[in-house]
């Protein structure tokens, strides 16, 4: 007779009925590996925000994007599952790039709704483009990491998760140093504040746009290149994530990368919660009752410093 | 003269053109191929692709070659009720083949009697799409009040106490939920938590923490084959061990295997199709000439278990037509009645389902348990 519990291996303390105390640790946990990849999301997002004032609709598709070169790397070369990790960032790196010189330097200093709407309609046919070439069949990509996850006390995480985790805080952590401690983040912080006065001062502002959106990019394709193994990868993977790297944003404040690290995770906290011990059908929906509530009490964002003006 | 050789030119080609409608019959086949049903929704169409060769080569129907217009319905609603409007109204199709989910098809509905146009329902299981009184709905997947009724011998011997449930937060999951949850109860099984998801939802970790706490023994879980892998692996990620039933028929186990790996390993799955064991089915001949076709045009074996109920559609709809004498939507709605062949996966033939006077067609195929073991699929024996 079937059992999946009975299949050799002793029986785990878990499967007894946990005390809930075991399953708040358990959400919680949760909670830190899915905020992590949240945050990876929405910093990418702020940044093209606050630094270009480009509402930036090829956020997802350049997640999926990234989960693609993942899986092509990986999948369909064969590379090495940590090798093929830099190569779908580089890739996003110049996705992003190519996106910038191509289509938002012809409009560089066009209002905000124009930019949009190009952002929107080069999402879609990035979007189209991933269907084209890889259909519509939803696409695994194998991890070096061993299925067992890892137990400690009544809960456990998967492995790969915890790389994930790390991944993205390193990333972070990286982003964080580029932009407070080089010259390229002073340059950049600097056009963030006052782009006219930046170019005075010798700031090439053209260089810094690409280079901002490369990077905002290459975070977004980082994300999907870290997710697409966790998940599965299809062309519409991207568009729960674009709306979650929105809510993330506005939560945080625009343009505040501190802020979006702190939104990402508490989003994920919202709806591992919401869906633990409100209602799962409701899960999707509770990040965007906390933005509502945000926005009613605090509508610049929870982390947003006053503008600066003049 | 340009102008009057332009002119001839038109005539000809209008002419042709009319002369090659008047020699086919357009089948509309309104299925999901992108969105989160994409993978199962081009497996049928595929299906439908091998039926309609077969019957071409046959020599057609009625005298005539069948045409499939195939449109895409995105997983969507909204879209598959636009797609029906526009195979009836622009593509003139007499007959519908569709729409995969059962939400889907709820949503085509409407637009059937708004034309008098009849539907083969293919895959959907809710119980509302034959019991809501649409007289040009004829479905050769079980609704899951059949499912569930047909795996209600097996629920003692698998010695099931509790079951929590997690499903599809829409017309399929939750219709699975209250038909297996009613039969559960009738056989003595407590049931315990119903959890649902999002169809596109990518991480059900919150969920499965909540069900790993309760004191079930079985998980009955109703999706398709793409968000299961999800479930599988974040199932194997958060410790939980504990039964896990399938049901709705679209869990193609192969793709589970090579995409959960061995997160699925000791799963159960309800099925309506024996790929593996062709010896095991109704007409063995048939889903073995099927199998090679399928294999021979180089798509995965995995896309089977979906792609014959595209298969056994269009030849349902043939011998529709056949009977019918015409390829008339009224005609054609009148001689499903009379359909009767031996299908991949049991009898195709129509009884009555539904509200006096307006009932829907509904036949009844065989549903199999199988088991996913060491990476294949096997029979268990209960």
């Amino acid at each position: 007779m079937p059992s999946r519990a009975r299949e050799g291996e002793p029986e785990p303390i878990h499967d007894n009925p946990g005390p809930p105390m075991d399953q708040l640790i358990q959400h919680l946990v949760n909670t830190l590996i899915l905020g992590g990849t949240y945050a990876l999301l929405g910093i990418g997002l702020t940044l093209i925000f606050g630094i270009m004032n480009v509402v930036n609709f090829t956020h997802g598709a350049l997640y999926t994007v990234g989960a693609y070169l993942m899986y092509l790397a990986v999948a369909a070369l064969g590379l090495n599952f940590f090798l093929a990790l830099p190569v779908a960032i580089l890739g996003g790196l110049v996705f992003g790039a190519a996106i910038e010189r191509l289509l938002l330097r012809p409009f560089r200093g066009a209002d905000i709704d124009t930019t949009m709407l190009v952002m929107i309609g080069a999402g879609i046919a990035l979007q189209s483009a991933t269907l084209w070439i890889f259909g519509g069949v939803a696409k695994a990509i194998p991890s070096p990491f061993p299925e067992a996850p890892l137990q400690i006390g009544p809960v456990s995480v998967s492995w790969l998760r915890l790389f994930v985790l790390g991944a993205a805080l390193g990333l972070i952590a990286l982003t964080y140093a580029l932009i407070n401690g080089t010259k390229l983040g002073l340059a950049m912080r600097a056009a963030f504040q006052d782009a006219d006065t930046a170019a005075l001062m010798g700031v090439n502002v053209r260089l810094i746009d690409t280079a901002t959106f490369a990077l905002g990019s290459s975070l977004a394709a980082a994300a999907g290149a870290l997710l697409g193994p966790v998940y599965v990868v299809f062309p519409q993977m991207g568009g729960l994530a674009e709306l979650k790297a929105f809510a993330i944003v506005i939560l945080g404040g625009l343009g505040n990368v501190t802020g979006a690290a702190i939104g990402g995770f508490i989003l994920a906290l919202a709806e591992e919660l919401g869906a633990g011990y409100i209602s799962s059908g409701y899960r999707d929906a509770m990040g965007f009752l906390i933005i509502i509530a945000v926005l009613l009490v605090k509508p610049t964002g929870l982390f947003a410093k006053a503008e600066r003006i003049g | 003269m340009p102008s009057r050789f332009t002119v001839t030119t038109a005539i000809l080609l209008a002419l042709a053109a009319t002369g090659a409608r008047a020699d086919t019959i357009r089948i509309g086949v309104n299925e999901p191929l992108t969105g989160p049903f994409a993978a199962s929704g081009t497996y049928v169409v595929n299906g439908a692709k091998i039926a309609a060769d077969e019957i071409n080569a046959r020599g057609g129907v009625l005298g005539k070659t069948i045409e499939l217009i195939v449109e895409d319905n995105k997983s969507n609603p909204t879209e598959a009720a636009a797609v029906a409007e526009k195979l009836i109204t622009s593509d003139k199709t007499p007959v519908l083949m569709g729409a995969w989910g059962s939400s889907l098809t709820l949503a085509v509905m409407p637009k059937l009697i708004d034309y008098g146009v009849p539907m083969l329902v293919e895959t959907s299981s809710s119980g509302k799409i034959t019991t809501s009184g649409n007289p040009f709905v004829f479905r050769i997947s079980p609704p899951s009040a059949l499912e569930a009724e047909t795996f209600a011998p097996m629920v003692a011997k698998l010695g099931m106490k509790k079951a929590d449930f997690l499903v599809l937060n829409n017309d399929f999951g939750r219709g699975a939920a209250a038909d297996f949850g009613k039969m559960l109860k009738d056989k003595g099984v407590q049931v315990g938590l119903t959890e649902t998801m999002d169809q596109g939802a990518q991480d059900m970790s919150a969920q499965l923490s909540k069900l790993k706490a309760s004191d079930s023994d079985t998980i009955m879980i109703t999706s398709a084959v793409d968000q299961l892998v999800l479930l599988f692996k974040q199932m194997a990620a958060l410790g939980l061990k504990k039964r896990v039933i399938t049901t709705g028929g679209s869990q193609n186990p192969d793709q589970i295997i090579a995409q959960a790996g061995s997160a699925a390993d000791g799963t159960l799955h309800l099925t309506t199709f024996l790929p593996w064991l062709p010896e095991k089915t109704p007409d063995p001949k048939a889903t073995e000439r099927f199998i090679a076709e399928w294999k021979k045009r180089g798509f995965a074996f995995a896309g089977v278990t979906e792609s014959f109920r595209g298969y056994d559609g269009i030849r349902a709809i043939a011998h529709a037509i056949e009977k019918a004498g015409s390829a008339e939507p009224a005609a054609i709605t009148k001689a499903f009645w009379s359909v009767d062949f031996t299908g991949l996966n049991g009898p195709i033939r129509f009884a009555k389902a539904g509200p006096a006077g307006k009932e829907s067609g509904q036949s009844k195929p065989d549903v199999y348990l199988i088991e996913i073991k060491d990476g294949r699929v096997v029979v268990p024996t209960l």
